[in-house]
C-alpha cells in the first residue's frame, strides 16, 4: 500500500516502523491529597521538568545546533512564569490535584495562543502542548517510549514530532519519519531537516495502519511511504537510496564554494521562495539571495486583506535572515490560476489573458500602495530587499507602479517613517509583449527577471494544464530560446542586471545557455542550489559558446533537447 | 498609580526574546506592572500572557505601576520598550 503526504524532509529510507503511541495521561483516578501534598507534588514536577529540559537542550545543541536547542529552553522560561504557577496553584486550592491543574491552565493557554493573528506566535501553541503532556507524565509517572534505544533502522511513527521526542532520539538507528500532522514549516518538517532524515508528515490515520515491526518506505523527496513493500519494490527504492546519497555526498564539496564556470567568472545563485519561512531553509541551502519572494501566501488561507504591519512583518523577516544579501520580492500576483475570495475578483472567460497581477493592482491603489509601503519600509535597515512587478506587457505599467512608489516615499517621509529611499524596482519578464519591447522596459528598470513558466506559456499560447496541447509547453522551444536570449541581450546592453526565476534556471541542459547568452542571476528552488552550482562549474567559456550555438542551430524543441542532454550527460 | 504610554518599536513585536527580558527586568520590583493594550489588561510580569496578547510594532500601550517602587519600575519599563527590548 502507498500512502501520499507532505514532502517535508529529502532521502530515501527503508526500515521497519516503530510507532510512538502517545501514553495514556488519563489521570481521573488520581486522589486528591490535600492543597499543600497537590502544590508540592507540582512544585516538584516542575523542577523535574526544568532539569529533563535543560539537559535535552544541552543535548540538542551538540546534536544539531543553538537554534533548535533554544525551542526547548524557551519552554523553561515559559513554565518559569511566576502568574501561571498562581494560577495552577489557585486550581488546586479550588479542589484540583497538580494534574487536574496542569492540564487545566496549559490548555488555556495552548487555546490561547492557538488563537491569535499571528503565526510565530501560534506556533507558541504545540510548545505549551508539549509542556502540558510532559508535565502530566512526570506526575504520573509514565515513562514516555524510549528513543535513545531503538533498534537499528527504525522508521518512527508518530503523531506529531515534538522537540523533547527528538532530543533523545538515537539518531545513528532512525532513518525515516511519518506523521499524522504538520506541513513544511511544523516543528516537525524543520527538526526533521536539522537532522537530515527524510519525512513524510500529514498522513491520516498513519497510527492505525501501520504496526510496530512493519516494513515502511519512506520517500521524502516524493512524499510518499510504501507499508509493507514487496521484495522487488525495496530493491528499486535500495537503487534510488543509494543514487541519491550519491548525488548528495557529491555535491556537498559545493555548499562553501562561490558560484563561478571553470574559468573563474562569477554569477549570482539564489533561492526561489513562497513563504517567509522559507527563508531560513534558502539560507541553509547555499543560496546568495533570495532571487523570487512570491507574496501571494500573505493573502491566502485568510478572510480580509493583510495590513502593512503584517506585511511589513514578513519581509522584514526576510530581510534580516538574508542580511547582506540580495532579496527579490515580487508584489502581489493575483489573478488566473491563483484566486483571493475575499478580493471580489469577477469571473472571468479567460483569467490568464484577463485583470491579474500588475493590471489589477495598478487598479486598486489603495491595496497596493499597502504591500509597496511595507516593502520600502522592510528594506530601511539592511538595504537589500527589490521589488519586482509581474507580468509587465507595456512601459505605461513600470512609470504607474513607479509613481505609486514615489508617492509612498513621500508619505513615509512625511511621517518620519525609515524606508529605503533607493529601493530597486524591476519587472518580471514573463510576456511576449515584455520579450519584443525588452530594450524599451530595460530604460525603465532598474534590474529584469525571466519568468520561464509564463513565458513558454504565452510564447507557445499553450495552456500547461490541458494534457491534449502540454506537449507544445517546453522552454527547448526554439522559440521561447530566441524569446530569452533577446531579453537576457537587451538588458546587458542597457546595462541592467538580468536574473532567472523560473524552473528553467535549474535545468542543467539550459545552464550553458543562459551562461553564454550573459545571465547575471540564477533562481532556483533551494534543493536544487547546489545541483545547479554543479552545473555552472563545469563549463568553460570555449564549451558554452559552443553549445549554445550548436544548440541554436537546430530547429524543434525535441531536436534541442535531445542534443543539450546527451551534450550534458556526456 | 503611575503610568505612561509608550509604543512598541521592535520590527516582531514582543515575541519571546523581548517579552522574556521585559519580564525579567520588571520581576525586580516591587510593584505590580500592568499593560493596558486595546481592550486588554494584562499583566506584564506575566511571559505567556505578555505574549500572548500579540503587541506588534507600532502598537500604543499604556504602562501602569503600582506599588512601594512604582515610580522606578515604570520609569525603567518606558526605557526598556522605547529602547526596543534588545530587537534594534
Amino acid at each position: 500500500m502507498i500512502l501520499k503526504g507532505i514532502n517535508a524532509s529529502d532521502g530515501v529510507g527503508l526500515g521497519r516502523a516503530v510507532c510512538v503511541r502517545e501514553e495514556s495521561l488519563d489521570y481521573s483516578s488520581v486522589p486528591y491529597s490535600g492543597k499543600e501534598a497537590e502544590k508540592a507534588r507540582l512544585q516538584g514536577a516542575i523542577e523535574e521538568f526544568n532539569t529533563r529540559t535543560a539537559a535535552m537542550a544541552d543535548h540538542i545543541r551538540e546534536q544539531t545546533g543553538p537554534k533548535e536547542a533554544e525551542i526547548l529552553t524557551g519552554q523553561i522560561t515559559m513554565l518559569a512564569d511566576p502568574f501561571m504557577l498562581s494560577q495552577m496553584q489557585e486550581a488546586i486550592d479550588g479542589g484540583s490535584c497538580a494534574e487536574g491543574a496542569a492540564d487545566a491552565i496549559c490548555t488555556m493557554y495552548a487555546d490561547m495562543f492557538a488563537g491569535v493573528d499571528d503565526e510565530l506566535m501560534r506556533q507558541r501553541a504545540t510548545d505549551v502542548r508539549d509542556i502540558r503532556a510532559r508535565l502530566l507524565s512526570i506526575l504520573l509517572g509514565v515513562a514516555g517510549t524510549d528513543l535513545s534505544r531503538l533498534p537499528a533502522g527504525t522508521i518512527l511513527v508518530a503523531r506529531d514530532l515534538t522537540p523533547s521526542m527528538t532530543v533523545g532520539l538515537n539518531r545513528e538507528n532512525v532513518v525515516g519519519i511519518v506523521t499524522e500532522t504538520g506541513g513544511r514549516t511544523s516543528h516537525s518538517a524543520i527538526l526533521a531537516r536539522a537532522l537530515q532524515l527524510p519525512a513524510v508528515l500529514s498522513i491520516p490515520k498513519a497510527l492505525e495502519l501501520v504496526k510496530d515491526g512493519d516494513g515502511l518506505i519512506v520517500d521524502g523527496g516524493e512524499g510518499l511511504v510504501v507499508l509493507s513493500p514487496d521484495a522487488r519494490t525495496r530493491g528499486e527504492y535500495l537503487a534510488k537510496q543509494k543514487d541519491y546519497q550519491e548525488k548528495m555526498s557529491a555535491l556537498e564539496v559545493y555548499r562553501n564554494q562561490p558560484t563561478a564556470d571553470a574559468d573563474g567568472k562569477y554569477y549570482h545563485l539564489y533561492a526561489n521562495i513562497g513563504s517567509a519561512a522559507e527563508a531560513e531553509t534558502a539560507a541553509q541551502s547555499g543560496a546568495e539571495g533570495i532571487g523570487l519572494f512570491r507574496t501571494e501566501f500573505l493573502f491566502m488561507d485568510r478572510t480580509s486583506l493583510p495590513d502593512e504591519t503584517v506585511q511589513y512583518e514578513a519581509y522584514h523577516a526576510v530581510s534580516k535572515t538574508m542580511a547582506g544579501k540580495e532579496v527579490i520580492i515580487r508584489t502581489l500576483d493575483v489573478g488566473g490560476d491563483k484566486a483571493i475570495d475575499y478580493l471580489g475578483m469577477d469571473k472571468e472567460e479567460n483569467p490568464f489573458l484577463g485583470h491579474r497581477a500588475i493590471r489589477y493592482c495598478l487598479d486598486r491603489p489603495e491595496l497596493y500602495k499597502v504591500q509597496l509601503r511595507a516593502l520600502l519600509r522592510a528594506g530601511a535597515e539592511e538595504k537589500n530587499i527589490k521589488i519586482m512587478l509581474p507580468l509587465v506587457t507595456c512601459v505605461e505599467e513600470v512609470r504607474s507602479a513607479r509613481e505609486l512608489l514615489e508617492t509612498c516615499k513621500k508619505e513615509l517621509a512625511e511621517a518620519n517613517i525609515p524606508y529605503d529611499k533607493d529601493i530597486a524596482l524591476g519587472a518580471m519578464i514573463e510576456t511576449p509583449a515584455a520579450a519584443l519591447i525588452a530594450d524599451l522596459l530595460a530604460q525603465e528598470c532598474d534590474f529584469f527577471s525571466i519568468g520561464t513558466n509564463d513565458l513558454t506559456q504565452y510564447t507557445m499560447a499553450v495552456d500547461r494544464g490541458n494534457a491534449q496541447v502540454a506537449k507544445l509547453y517546453t522552454p527547448f522551444q526554439p522559440a521561447v530560446l530566441r524569446s530569452i536570449r533577446s531579453i537576457i541581450t537587451a538588458g546587458k546592453r542597457a546595462g541592467i542586471p538580468v536574473g532567472m526565476c523560473g524552473e528553467a534556471a535549474a535545468d542543467p541542459g539550459l545552464i550553458p545557455l543562459l551562461m553564454c547568452w550573459g545571465l547575471d542571476e540564477f533562481s532556483v528552488s533551494s534543493a536544487s542550489v547546489l545541483a545547479s552550482r554543479a552545473q555552472i562549474h563545469r563549463w568553460h567559456e570555449k564549451d558554452f559558446r559552443r553549445i549554445a550555438e550548436e544548440a541554436m542551430g537546430l530547429s524543434t524543441a525535441s531536436g534541442v533537447e535531445g542534443y543539450l542532454k546527451a551534450t550534458v550527460n556526456k | 498609580m503611575v503610568s505612561k504610554k509608550v509604543k512598541v518599536i521592535n520590527p516582531q513585536g514582543l515575541h519571546m526574546r523581548p517579552a522574556q527580558l521585559f519580564v525579567s527586568e520588571m520581576g525586580k520590583f516591587d510593584s505590580t506592572v500592568t499593560i493596558i493594550f486595546g481592550e486588554k489588561t494584562i499583566n506584564a510580569k506575566s511571559i505567556m500572557n505578555l505574549m500572548a496578547s500579540c503587541i506588534k510594532m507600532d502598537s500604543e500601550i499604556e504602562i501602569r505601576c503600582e506599588g512601594a517602587q512604582e515610580a522606578e519600575a515604570l520609569d525603567a519599563a518606558v526605557k526598556l520598550v522605547e529602547s526596543g527590548l534588545g530587537d534594534l
